[in-house]
Protein backbone atom coordinates (compact mmCIF):
# COMPACT_ATOMS: atom_id res chain seq x y z
CA UNK A 1 0.00 0.00 0.00
CA UNK A 2 1.22 3.22 -0.52
CA UNK A 3 1.25 6.18 1.77
CA UNK A 4 0.33 9.61 0.61
CA UNK A 5 3.09 11.56 2.62
CA UNK A 6 1.25 14.42 2.24
CA UNK A 7 -1.79 13.26 3.57
CA UNK A 8 -0.06 12.02 6.60
CA UNK A 9 1.48 15.69 7.45
CA UNK A 10 -1.40 16.88 7.07
CA UNK A 11 -3.87 14.37 9.32
CA UNK A 12 -0.77 14.84 12.26
CA UNK A 13 -1.36 18.75 11.99
CA UNK A 14 -5.44 18.45 12.92
CA UNK A 15 -4.74 15.95 15.59
CA UNK A 16 -1.70 18.02 17.09
CA UNK A 17 -4.45 20.96 16.71
CA UNK A 18 -7.49 19.47 18.16
CA UNK A 19 -5.26 18.39 21.42
CA UNK A 20 -4.52 21.59 22.04
CA UNK A 21 -8.12 23.11 21.88
CA UNK A 22 -9.17 20.57 24.21
CA UNK A 23 -8.74 21.25 27.76
CA UNK A 24 -7.56 18.52 29.86
CA UNK A 25 -9.78 18.53 33.07
CA UNK A 26 -8.32 17.62 36.62
CA UNK A 27 -9.40 15.71 39.15
CA UNK A 28 -9.94 18.69 41.79
CA UNK A 29 -11.61 21.00 38.56
CA UNK A 30 -14.72 18.80 38.88
CA UNK A 31 -16.06 21.02 41.28
CA UNK A 32 -14.84 24.63 40.24
CA UNK A 33 -15.04 27.29 42.44
CA UNK A 34 -18.04 29.08 41.88
CA UNK A 35 -17.62 32.97 40.11
CA UNK A 36 -19.03 35.10 42.33
CA UNK A 37 -19.83 34.77 46.78
CA UNK A 38 -23.82 35.70 45.23
CA UNK A 39 -23.66 32.33 43.62
CA UNK A 40 -22.25 30.68 46.74
CA UNK A 41 -24.69 32.52 49.03
CA UNK A 42 -27.65 30.65 46.33
CA UNK A 43 -25.84 27.49 47.16
CA UNK A 44 -25.83 27.55 50.58
CA UNK A 45 -29.09 28.77 51.18
CA UNK A 46 -30.51 26.43 48.65
CA UNK A 47 -29.65 23.59 51.58
CA UNK A 48 -30.55 25.47 54.28
CA UNK A 49 -33.93 25.87 53.14
CA UNK A 50 -34.14 22.09 52.51
CA UNK A 51 -36.56 20.42 54.27
CA UNK A 52 -33.20 17.83 56.27
CA UNK A 53 -32.26 21.32 57.39
CA UNK A 54 -36.33 23.37 57.88
CA UNK A 55 -37.39 20.25 59.87
CA UNK A 56 -35.68 20.50 62.49
CA UNK A 57 -35.54 24.57 62.43
CA UNK A 58 -39.36 25.39 63.04
CA UNK A 59 -40.21 28.72 64.53
CA UNK A 60 -42.81 27.03 66.61
CA UNK A 61 -42.32 24.05 69.37
CA UNK A 62 -43.37 21.47 67.03
CA UNK A 63 -40.61 19.40 64.82
CA UNK A 64 -41.62 18.78 61.62
CA UNK A 65 -41.15 15.49 59.67
CA UNK A 66 -41.17 13.66 56.46
CA UNK A 67 -40.91 14.95 52.62
CA UNK A 68 -43.91 17.05 53.01
CA UNK A 69 -42.47 18.74 56.49
CA UNK A 70 -46.01 18.04 58.17
CA UNK A 71 -46.18 18.83 62.34
CA UNK A 72 -44.38 15.44 63.42
CA UNK A 73 -46.63 12.71 64.38
CA UNK A 74 -47.94 11.56 68.18
CA UNK A 75 -47.93 15.42 69.71
CA UNK A 76 -43.99 15.74 69.74
CA UNK A 77 -42.59 18.59 71.36
CA UNK A 78 -39.36 20.57 71.41
CA UNK A 79 -39.40 20.86 75.29
CA UNK A 80 -37.19 23.30 77.28
CA UNK A 81 -33.59 22.09 76.46
CA UNK A 82 -34.85 22.03 72.63
CA UNK A 83 -34.23 17.86 73.37
CA UNK A 84 -38.13 16.99 74.12
CA UNK A 85 -40.25 17.09 76.90
CA UNK A 86 -38.84 15.59 80.21
CA UNK A 87 -39.83 12.09 79.61
CA UNK A 88 -40.44 12.33 75.99
CA UNK A 89 -37.02 13.28 75.03
CA UNK A 90 -35.74 12.83 71.14
CA UNK A 91 -33.82 9.85 72.12
CA UNK A 92 -36.50 7.94 73.12
CA UNK A 93 -36.99 7.49 69.54
CA UNK A 94 -33.74 8.45 67.92
CA UNK A 95 -30.38 7.35 68.76
CA UNK A 96 -27.13 8.38 67.26
CA UNK A 97 -27.08 6.50 63.80
CA UNK A 98 -30.31 6.14 61.17
CA UNK A 99 -31.68 2.81 62.28
CA UNK A 100 -32.57 1.41 58.22
CA UNK A 101 -34.83 -1.43 60.07
CA UNK A 102 -37.52 0.77 61.31
CA UNK A 103 -36.83 3.73 59.14
CA UNK A 104 -36.23 5.86 62.06
CA UNK A 105 -33.49 8.64 61.56
CA UNK A 106 -30.57 9.37 63.74
CA UNK A 107 -27.77 11.48 64.21
CA UNK A 108 -25.55 12.57 67.05
CA UNK A 109 -27.25 15.68 69.57
CA UNK A 110 -30.69 15.03 67.43
CA UNK A 111 -32.89 17.89 68.45
CA UNK A 112 -34.32 21.06 67.43
CA UNK A 113 -32.31 24.03 66.27
CA UNK A 114 -33.17 26.40 69.02
CA UNK A 115 -36.44 28.48 68.83
CA UNK A 116 -34.28 31.80 68.05
CA UNK A 117 -33.29 29.67 65.24
CA UNK A 118 -36.73 29.10 63.65
CA UNK A 119 -36.49 29.37 60.13
CA UNK A 120 -40.04 28.49 58.99
CA UNK A 121 -41.77 31.14 57.42
CA UNK A 122 -38.89 33.51 56.82
CA UNK A 123 -36.87 34.76 53.45
CA UNK A 124 -33.80 33.23 52.74
CA UNK A 125 -32.25 37.02 53.89
CA UNK A 126 -34.09 37.03 56.93
CA UNK A 127 -32.30 33.33 57.92
CA UNK A 128 -28.93 34.36 56.83
CA UNK A 129 -29.78 37.27 59.57
CA UNK A 130 -30.39 35.18 61.72
CA UNK A 131 -27.84 32.89 60.70
CA UNK A 132 -25.14 35.97 61.74
CA UNK A 133 -27.11 37.52 64.33
CA UNK A 134 -25.19 36.47 67.88
CA UNK A 135 -28.54 37.87 69.43
CA UNK A 136 -30.36 34.78 67.70
CA UNK A 137 -27.34 31.96 66.91
CA UNK A 138 -26.37 31.35 70.43
CA UNK A 139 -23.30 33.96 70.37
CA UNK A 140 -21.77 32.34 67.55
CA UNK A 141 -19.22 33.54 65.28
CA UNK A 142 -19.17 33.66 61.59
CA UNK A 143 -16.14 31.29 62.38
CA UNK A 144 -18.71 29.14 64.31
CA UNK A 145 -21.05 29.25 61.91
CA UNK A 146 -18.72 27.88 59.28
CA UNK A 147 -17.75 25.12 61.47
CA UNK A 148 -21.24 24.30 62.34
CA UNK A 149 -22.73 24.64 58.52
CA UNK A 150 -19.38 22.29 57.86
CA UNK A 151 -18.35 20.01 60.35
CA UNK A 152 -21.76 19.65 63.05
CA UNK A 153 -22.51 15.78 62.65
CA UNK A 154 -26.29 16.32 62.49
CA UNK A 155 -26.11 19.00 59.84
CA UNK A 156 -23.90 16.43 57.75
CA UNK A 157 -26.93 13.77 58.70
CA UNK A 158 -28.89 15.51 55.78
CA UNK A 159 -26.75 13.70 53.19
CA UNK A 160 -27.05 10.90 55.02
CA UNK A 161 -30.74 10.80 55.75
CA UNK A 162 -31.45 7.10 55.55
CA UNK A 163 -34.68 5.35 54.72
CA UNK A 164 -37.88 5.99 56.01
CA UNK A 165 -40.56 3.10 57.27
CA UNK A 166 -41.41 2.25 53.88
CA UNK A 167 -37.53 1.62 53.22
CA UNK A 168 -37.72 4.63 50.60
CA UNK A 169 -34.70 7.09 50.69
CA UNK A 170 -35.06 10.32 51.87
CA UNK A 171 -34.35 13.05 49.90
CA UNK A 172 -31.14 14.65 50.26
CA UNK A 173 -30.09 18.15 49.99
CA UNK A 174 -29.74 20.02 45.81
CA UNK A 175 -25.98 19.82 46.38
CA UNK A 176 -23.93 17.81 47.53
CA UNK A 177 -21.92 18.29 50.73
CA UNK A 178 -18.79 18.70 49.23
CA UNK A 179 -20.26 21.84 47.38
CA UNK A 180 -22.19 22.80 50.29
CA UNK A 181 -18.76 22.85 51.80
CA UNK A 182 -17.01 24.61 49.48
CA UNK A 183 -19.66 27.35 49.28
CA UNK A 184 -20.07 28.06 52.47
CA UNK A 185 -16.55 28.86 52.68
CA UNK A 186 -16.31 30.90 49.76
CA UNK A 187 -18.97 32.90 51.09
CA UNK A 188 -17.45 33.83 54.39
CA UNK A 189 -14.15 34.14 52.80
CA UNK A 190 -15.87 36.95 51.11
CA UNK A 191 -16.97 38.90 53.85
CA UNK A 192 -20.40 36.95 54.65
CA UNK A 193 -22.73 39.28 53.34
CA UNK A 194 -26.19 39.33 52.64
CA UNK A 195 -28.04 40.04 49.00
CA UNK A 196 -31.36 41.85 49.16
CA UNK A 197 -33.37 39.11 47.50
CA UNK B 1 -20.45 -8.98 69.07
CA UNK B 2 -20.75 -9.39 72.70
CA UNK B 3 -22.86 -6.75 74.37
CA UNK B 4 -22.95 -6.20 78.38
CA UNK B 5 -25.39 -4.66 80.17
CA UNK B 6 -27.71 -4.64 83.29
CA UNK B 7 -31.08 -5.95 82.90
CA UNK B 8 -33.76 -5.70 85.61
CA UNK B 9 -31.01 -5.39 88.03
CA UNK B 10 -29.25 -8.44 86.98
CA UNK B 11 -25.79 -7.92 84.53
CA UNK B 12 -26.07 -10.04 81.14
CA UNK B 13 -23.73 -10.34 78.38
CA UNK B 14 -25.09 -11.33 74.99
CA UNK B 15 -23.92 -12.20 71.30
CA UNK B 16 -25.71 -10.75 69.04
CA UNK B 17 -25.44 -8.48 65.64
CA UNK B 18 -25.15 -5.16 66.84
CA UNK B 19 -28.03 -3.85 64.93
CA UNK B 20 -30.37 -6.64 66.17
CA UNK B 21 -33.64 -4.67 67.92
CA UNK B 22 -32.83 -4.60 71.76
CA UNK B 23 -36.63 -5.42 71.50
CA UNK B 24 -35.40 -9.04 69.97
CA UNK B 25 -32.66 -9.50 72.24
CA UNK B 26 -35.27 -9.17 75.42
CA UNK B 27 -38.10 -11.16 74.35
CA UNK B 28 -36.04 -13.95 72.21
CA UNK B 29 -32.50 -13.77 74.12
CA UNK B 30 -32.98 -13.43 77.36
CA UNK B 31 -36.90 -14.79 76.99
CA UNK B 32 -38.48 -11.78 79.05
CA UNK B 33 -42.37 -11.44 76.80
CA UNK B 34 -43.50 -8.94 78.83
CA UNK B 35 -42.18 -6.55 75.88
CA UNK B 36 -44.34 -6.64 72.76
CA UNK B 37 -43.68 -5.95 69.32
CA UNK B 38 -46.03 -3.53 67.75
CA UNK B 39 -45.14 -1.43 64.85
CA UNK B 40 -41.43 -2.20 64.62
CA UNK B 41 -41.37 1.50 63.93
CA UNK B 42 -41.00 3.59 67.17
CA UNK B 43 -44.76 5.13 67.06
CA UNK B 44 -46.80 2.94 68.54
CA UNK B 45 -44.89 2.65 72.52
CA UNK B 46 -45.91 -1.24 72.48
CA UNK B 47 -42.05 -1.69 73.04
CA UNK B 48 -41.32 0.61 75.23
CA UNK B 49 -38.68 0.19 77.98
CA UNK B 50 -36.61 2.59 80.23
CA UNK B 51 -33.16 2.40 79.22
CA UNK B 52 -30.97 4.72 82.03
CA UNK B 53 -34.35 5.79 83.58
CA UNK B 54 -35.09 7.14 80.18
CA UNK B 55 -38.35 5.80 78.21
CA UNK B 56 -36.80 3.99 74.86
CA UNK B 57 -38.83 2.25 71.98
CA UNK B 58 -36.92 -1.01 71.90
CA UNK B 59 -37.95 -1.28 68.76
CA UNK B 60 -35.85 0.92 67.13
CA UNK B 61 -32.57 0.76 69.41
CA UNK B 62 -29.93 -1.17 68.36
CA UNK B 63 -28.78 -3.37 70.97
CA UNK B 64 -25.23 -2.17 70.60
CA UNK B 65 -26.22 1.47 72.14
CA UNK B 66 -27.10 -1.01 75.13
CA UNK B 67 -23.31 -1.69 76.27
CA UNK B 68 -22.84 -0.76 80.01
CA UNK B 69 -26.78 0.61 80.22
CA UNK B 70 -29.16 -0.02 82.96
CA UNK B 71 -32.39 -1.70 80.80
CA UNK B 72 -35.60 -2.60 83.32
CA UNK B 73 -38.64 -3.84 81.41
CA UNK B 74 -42.01 -4.38 82.88
CA UNK B 75 -41.21 -7.59 84.67
CA UNK B 76 -38.40 -5.58 86.38
CA UNK B 77 -40.88 -2.59 87.55
CA UNK B 78 -41.96 -4.06 90.69
CA UNK B 79 -39.56 -4.81 93.87
CA UNK B 80 -40.05 -8.50 94.29
CA UNK B 81 -43.39 -9.03 95.22
CA UNK B 82 -44.50 -5.44 96.12
CA UNK B 83 -45.84 -4.01 92.79
CA UNK B 84 -44.77 -0.48 91.28
CA UNK B 85 -47.17 2.08 92.01
CA UNK B 86 -48.09 2.04 88.21
CA UNK B 87 -48.80 -1.54 88.48
CA UNK B 88 -50.90 -0.98 91.74
CA UNK B 89 -52.96 2.00 90.20
CA UNK B 90 -53.42 -0.17 86.66
CA UNK B 91 -54.86 -2.85 88.88
CA UNK B 92 -57.29 -0.28 91.22
CA UNK B 93 -58.43 1.38 87.65
CA UNK B 94 -58.69 -1.76 85.63
CA UNK B 95 -57.07 -0.16 82.93
CA UNK B 96 -56.34 -2.62 80.16
CA UNK B 97 -58.73 -4.34 77.86
CA UNK B 98 -56.74 -6.33 75.59
CA UNK B 99 -53.97 -5.56 77.46
CA UNK B 100 -51.28 -6.15 74.87
CA UNK B 101 -50.29 -1.93 74.84
CA UNK B 102 -49.99 -1.71 78.31
CA UNK B 103 -46.20 -2.94 79.57
CA UNK B 104 -45.14 0.00 77.39
CA UNK B 105 -47.50 2.16 78.56
CA UNK B 106 -46.78 1.54 82.09
CA UNK B 107 -43.27 1.65 81.20
CA UNK B 108 -43.45 4.75 79.90
CA UNK B 109 -45.85 6.39 82.81
CA UNK B 110 -43.16 4.97 85.28
CA UNK B 111 -40.53 7.08 83.49
CA UNK B 112 -42.89 9.90 83.47
CA UNK B 113 -43.60 9.82 87.27
CA UNK B 114 -39.52 9.78 87.76
CA UNK B 115 -39.71 13.03 86.09
CA UNK B 116 -43.07 14.39 86.95
CA UNK B 117 -43.71 13.10 90.46
CA UNK B 118 -47.55 14.89 90.17
CA UNK B 119 -48.22 15.58 86.35
CA UNK B 120 -51.16 17.16 84.97
CA UNK B 121 -53.37 16.66 82.21
CA UNK B 122 -50.66 18.10 80.17
CA UNK B 123 -47.94 16.52 80.90
CA UNK B 124 -49.74 13.30 80.64
CA UNK B 125 -50.55 14.72 77.06
CA UNK B 126 -46.88 15.80 76.06
CA UNK B 127 -44.75 12.67 77.24
CA UNK B 128 -46.64 9.78 77.15
CA UNK B 129 -47.88 9.26 73.54
CA UNK B 130 -48.21 5.60 73.08
CA UNK B 131 -50.74 3.68 71.03
CA UNK B 132 -54.03 1.77 72.67
CA UNK B 133 -56.42 0.20 69.93
CA UNK B 134 -58.75 -0.35 72.65
CA UNK B 135 -59.05 2.61 73.50
CA UNK B 136 -58.03 2.93 77.14
CA UNK B 137 -56.87 6.01 77.43
CA UNK B 138 -59.54 7.32 79.64
CA UNK B 139 -59.06 4.89 82.18
CA UNK B 140 -55.03 5.16 81.95
CA UNK B 141 -55.21 8.78 82.28
CA UNK B 142 -56.62 7.91 85.94
CA UNK B 143 -54.27 5.38 86.42
CA UNK B 144 -51.22 8.16 85.89
CA UNK B 145 -52.93 10.18 88.32
CA UNK B 146 -53.77 7.72 91.09
CA UNK B 147 -50.30 6.36 90.62
CA UNK B 148 -48.74 9.47 91.34
CA UNK B 149 -50.49 10.07 94.93
CA UNK B 150 -49.51 6.56 95.73
CA UNK B 151 -45.93 6.84 94.96
CA UNK B 152 -46.06 9.98 96.81
CA UNK B 153 -47.82 8.26 99.97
Amino acid sequence: MKINLTHTVWLSLIVLIMSAAVPIIQPSEHLPRLATPHQAFDKMMSVLMHKRCMNCHPSDDRPRQGEDSHVHNFGVQRGKDNHGTLSLRCQTCHQSENNPYSGVPGAPHWGLAPKSMGWQGLSRVAIAKALLDPAKNGDRSLKDIVKHLTEDKLVAWAWNPGVDASGKARETPPVSRQAFIKAVKQWAEAGANIPEK
Amino acid sequence: MKISFTINGKTQTVEADENTPLLWVIRDGLGLKGTKFGCGKAACGACTVQVDGGAVRSCSYAVKFAQGKSITTIEGLSQGKELHPVQQAWVEEIVPQCGYCQPGFMMATAALLDKIPQPSDDDIDENIVNVCRCGTYYRMRKAIHRAAKIKQS
